[in-house]
């Protein structure tokens, strides 16, 4: 009979970590940078402009920054998916949904 | 407001998270969805998922780790997965892991028949059990990550392993292993 401590040990053997590839790691690395360097570029943009409108001093205007540059990142990456061009994907739907958020989120900050 | 030092502060941040979890989340999401091209799809939008939120999560965090929080998005977006294409894996996870030429993975388990028949039982096992084993073994979360990770207990994370196990111990019997 099988004891506890051997399945766990086959467990062990069967279940090992995957690594990713290196073509995963460099493409989500390079997403990373745009996605910040973008967060970062379109921040100082943001700011510059919101400080000449005192009507955007308000504390909400926190909330919507802190969602658009993270949300306005994300349609870089959405559009080099779109180039990597391997059909509809399984998270489609996702992806479309997300770009949906960050374009008004997009258009609330340059209001 | 978010000055820009900070979110350069929180961009550091996240790059660590992602470099120290990237394993951990493409790892799962393989053993979810059995093949790499679904599962590289899946990391990518997890990473996504993450940097989108990842501000809250680190202030709502308390300090603790975010492993099971990305783990968690992972786990989420694989449960869409299925139900947006009202699917199952379409490679079974014996199968994918013996094919997984480029990853440790193969040498391990080629020629090995006893390990392909863990696979197999993990993958005949209810799919909390299933998840939970995966990450307890292919990621090495304790019960306290996994119970956050599944919004569990930690009572009932440990009740949940240890059922898996038992089951699957039961499994591997009728195969004549173990």
């Amino acid at each position: 009979m099988a004891e506890m401590g051997d399945v766990e040990a086959l467990l062990r053997s069967a279940l090992v970590p995957v690594e990713p590839s290196e073509a995963l790691s460099d493409r989500l690395q390079r997403g990373l940078s745009e996605i910040t360097d973008l967060a970062v570029e379109e921040l100082a943009d943001w700011e510059i402009s919101t400080m000449r409108d005192p009507r955007n001093w308000g504390p909400t205007v926190a909330a919507v920054v802190a969602g658009g540059v993270a949300a306005g990142g994300l349609v870089v990456l959405s559009a080099r998916q779109r180039r990597r061009n391997r059909g509809s994907g399984p998270l489609r739907s996702l992806e479309h949904g997300m770009k949906e958020v960050s374009s008004d989120l997009r258009g609330r900050m340059r209001r | 407001m978010i000055e820009s030092a900070d979110k350069r502060r929180l961009d550091g941040e996240f790059t660590e998270l992602y470099r120290a979890h990237l394993r951990d989340v493409y790892s799962y999401s393989y053993y979810r969805v059995g093949n790499h091209h679904d599962a590289e799809d899946l990391t990518e939008q997890t990473f996504l998922q993450a940097y989108r939120h990842f501000e809250r999560a680190q202030r709502e965090s308390d300090g603790r780790p975010l492993r099971p929080w990305l783990i968690r998005i992972a786990h989420n977006l694989a449960a869409n997965y299925y139900r947006d294409r009202s699917r199952k894996p379409q490679t079974r996870l014996e199968d994918a892991a013996v094919v997984s030429a480029p990853h440790d993975t193969e040498t391990l388990v080629a020629g090995r028949q006893e390990l392909k028949d863990v696979l197999v039982g993990v993958s005949n096992l209810p799919d909390d059990r299933r998840e939970a084993l995966i990450m307890r073994f292919a990621l090495g979360m304790d019960n306290r990550e996994i119970a956050r990770a599944l919004d569990r207990s930690e009572g009932a994370t440990k009740v949940l392993i240890h059922r898996a196990i038992k089951q699957l111990e039961q499994e591997l019997e009728g195969t004549g292993n173990g």
